[in-house]
């Protein structure tokens, strides 16, 4: 009874959790990713790109709450999630043309790529703020619970609860479906495949007559749709505050140079060895350790190896451990 | 050296600056106008560090923000006074579990550099790290838990040496450099993005260590009152003599002794700033400054004929990082505080970068330049936005709408900065004052 419990404390406290956590990531770090194969750059501004995303959602959920529309046990901001896409795209599509058409043009260094990235960081930035001001937002409705860690109690009659929240299997389920329809989309499409051309051999791609345009504008389509997505699940999950986006720029980066920057299935990878990593040493493990161990052993602290202040801390060993030993990441990535 | 050719468009970029602060004194006042020539000081010190590191050797630096904050906690560590119940409490064992965590590091690079690639290498290497890591955790969480007992409203942490506060200057750009070594020897010799995200995060670690660990600097309930080089301006009140020199010049004392506190600071950081702009520029005209730019521009080439690039980048990199660390014990000191919760990316970090790139990357004088006119901008979009949006809102009847956007004008800034930073890449890459 009590291993059964042991394995129930850590599925309600590590395996959901990280799962969840891990499949934002690796939908965060695939937009990371496909800017690196695409456009050969570290977009600093992906993580205020989710933001925006994730703020237009929020207005759209806002707007239908008050008219009443409702996809109820579902969260309305599923039903706004495509408005939020759609303007992420524009918005991102408009920066494309403004800003870093230039450089593509001129072929400029990737780090001077990475400066402009940060320019338009601070516009959009500034942008989030300006709207929906820099303070925390929920906008998570409907049923909050898909397993209620008391009925589970009864159910199973085992002391220790295992909660899934909504939230959680909305996020894996989206996960696995978007995931599923880009590869379908990278692998099976003509433009799918002349994006995989593009990014394994510019020249040669070009040579076979592959519109380099046409190429970037999927792209960004599909980076505003992951960077929405990842971030509205986020939010939902957990909250949204402008900041907080902004920071998980860290982890996301973290799981695309883990995986290998550059390839697809290395971001996903990625997203879920930095989740669980997170998630497994900043967890309190007494709980678990109480029902394996005799009590003789029981640990009289927390038995937390970081404290949850220093999660960062994990993405970041994570990412120079890969660095030093495999720069290229688990799976095969690229370096320009 | 041949005759300097006066550059007039140079000198008059410096002395549009001059208007706008010299301005600002005028219509706003003159404590405004020292407070942004301080922090103008500051901020020209900080570009200077980035743009040795990224203008002379093009290492591409997103760490700013966690060098700056070492430099604040070397004021703390300097100036303040040993809190003796704390150091009685749990000083020495935290100084033990330090060590130990040091020595578990060190005993496992030299695991790993000593024995042969292998299984048993891993295995030994694991072994000797989680034991470590478990020996560190038992000498550190009482002798932590101890410390922060010790009078948790006023002190709970193991406070300075007492020293003059000047010396942390220096300590700040030691301290700062020593971050810089353990940050490049692992993440130089790689790709430019990836010193960039290292960076970033170890910039992200640094802070969250400050918040957290209370024994070190008390975390978030931040360090008050660090003693300061300058006279407190409630003696210069009281000081007869200071009463009387203020009001033979027509100034009544507490502006007095705001005004003289202020051009006190503002002095020292002259001095500090002219001295790095001197040892920049003696650097720059060097043979080594021609190598660093050899590298910089060629690589390959530069390694061809024998240079060591990845140590000459350790060195250029620690340099900059020295010089960003010192001016951030600076703005402690004239702060007189320690508030780790405030230091922000956007803020101390990318707003640098605003600063040397619209300066001119390369090009010291640029950088110093980007340094004022940034930082005066930085302090005047906020009013000056919300003028604007008063002008443009005062057609607008009373509402929600209004309000927000009277209420959101203080994020224009953000915006300014990242346009002005497109502008300039775009327009004018070089900066105003480009390298030569």
């Amino acid at each position: 009874m009590d291993f059964l419990n042991a394995i129930v404390a850590i599925a309600n406290y590590v395996l959901i959790p990280g799962i969840a956590y891990g499949s934002q990531l690796a939908l965060g770090a695939l937009g990371v990713t496909l800017i690196y194969g695409i456009l050969r750059f570290s977009n600093f501004a992906h993580g205020d790109t989710m933001a925006f995303g994730t703020m237009v959602t929020i207005l759209f959920t806002w707007w239908f709450q008050s008219l009443g529309i409702s996809i109820a046990p579902l969260p309305t901001a599923l039903l706004a999630l495509p408005f939020g896409i759609v303007f992420t795209a524009l918005l991102l599509l408009g920066t494309d043309r403004a800003v870093y058409r230039f450089y593509r043009e001129k072929r400029a260094a990737p780090v001077i790529l990475v400066i402009v990235s940060m320019g338009v960081m601070f516009i959009m930035n500034g942008l989030v703020r300006f709207i929906i001001g820099p303070d925390e937002q929920r906008f998570a409705d409907g049923a909050r619970f898909l397993i209620r860690a008391r009925d589970f109690k009864q159910w199973t009659g085992l002391s220790e609860g295992l909660a899934i929240r909504t939230s959680q299997a909305i996020t894996v389920v989206t996960a696995v479906a978007v995931v599923a329809l880009l590869f379908w989309f990278l692998m099976r499409t003509r433009t799918g495949k002349s994006m995989r051309a593009y990014s394994d051999n510019e020249d040669l791609a070009l040579l076979s007559g592959i519109n380099p345009e046409r190429v970037v504008m999927y792209t960004w389509l599909i980076v505003a749709a992951l960077a929405t997505i990842a971030g509205v699940l986020y939010g939902l999950d957990k909250s949204f505050k402008p900041f907080t986006y902004f920071q998980l720029l860290l982890p996301i980066f973290a799981s695309a140079v883990v995986g290998g920057l550059g390839n697809p299935i290395g971001a996903i990878a990625g997203g879920f060895v930095v989740a669980f990593s997170e998630v497994t040493i900043t967890y309190a493990w007494k709980k678990v350790l109480v029902y394996l161990l005799p009590e003789s052993l029981e640990p009289s602290g927390l038995a937390q190896l970081l404290s949850t202040d220093y999660k960062f801390a994990v993405s970041f060993a994570l990412l120079i451990i890969v660095l030093l030993f495999k720069p290229t990441g688990l799976f095969k990535g690229k370096t320009v | 050296m041949t005759a300097m050719k006066v550059n007039w468009k140079n000198v008059a970029l410096f002395a549009l600056v001059a208007v706008l602060i010299v301005a600002t004194g005028f219509v706003q006042s003159w404590n405004t106008a020292l407070l942004i020539l301080n922090m103008g000081l500051i901020s020209a010190i900080m570009s200077l560090g980035v743009n040795l590191q990224w203008g002379y050797a093009g290492l591409f630096n997103v760490g700013i923000m966690g060098l700056v904050a070492v430099g604040g906690l070397a004021t703390v560590l300097t100036a303040m006074p040993p809190v003796k119940e704390a150091w009685a409490a749990g000083g020495m064992r935290m100084m033990l579990a330090l060590a130990t965590g040091a020595a578990t590091i060190g005993g496992g690079i030299l695991l790993y550099k000593r024995m042969r690639p292998g299984r048993r290498r891993t295995l030994a290497l694991m072994l000797w790290l989680v034991g470590g890591f478990f020996l560190y955790r038992a000498l550190f969480d009482p002798a932590a838990e101890a410390i922060e007992a010790v009078n948790p409203a006023s002190t709970g942490y193991l406070g300075g040496a007492a020293l003059p506060v000047l010396l942390a200057w220096p300590l700040g750009g030691l301290m700062a450099a020593g971050v810089a070594w353990l940050i490049g020897k692992t993440a130089l010799g790689l790709r430019s993005d990836y010193l960039a995200i290292a960076t970033l995060g170890i910039a992200e670690i640094i802070v969250a260590v400050m918040k957290n660990e209370d024994w070190l600097d008390r975390g978030v309930k931040n360090v008050v009152g660090i003693p300061r080089p300058l006279p407190y301006e409630v003696d210069l009140q009281r000081d007869p003599g200071f009463v009387e020199t203020a009001s033979s010049l027509g100034l009544d004392p507490v502006t007095a002794s705001t005004l003289f506190v202020k051009l006190g600071y503002g002095l020292m950081f002259t001095a500090v700033l002219v001295i790095v702009l001197v040892l920049a520029e003696l650097a720059l005209r060097s043979p080594w400054g021609r190598m660093m730019r050899a590298i910089r521009d060629n690589e390959v080439a530069a390694e061809a004929m024998g240079k060591d690039v990845v140590a000459r980048h350790l060195q250029v990199f620690i340099l900059g990082s020295a010089i960003v660390g010192m001016a951030g014990a600076m703005m402690t000191t004239l702060d007189g505080q320690l508030t780790p919760g405030t230091y922000q990316p956007l803020r101390y970090t990318f707003l640098i970068w605003v600063m040397v790139i619209v300066g001119g990357s390369g090009n010291n004088w640029g950088a110093i330049l980007g340094g004022f006119l940034i930082w005066f901008l930085w302090v005047q979009v906020e009013p000056l936005g919300k003028m604007l949006m008063d002008l443009l809102t005062a057609p607008l009847p009373d509402g929600a709408l209004k309000a927000h956007l009277l209420e959101s004008v203080a994020h224009m800034r953000l915006f300014t900065m990242g346009l002005i930073l497109l502008l300039v890449l775009r327009f004018s890459p070089r900066g105003l004052i480009p390298e030569k």
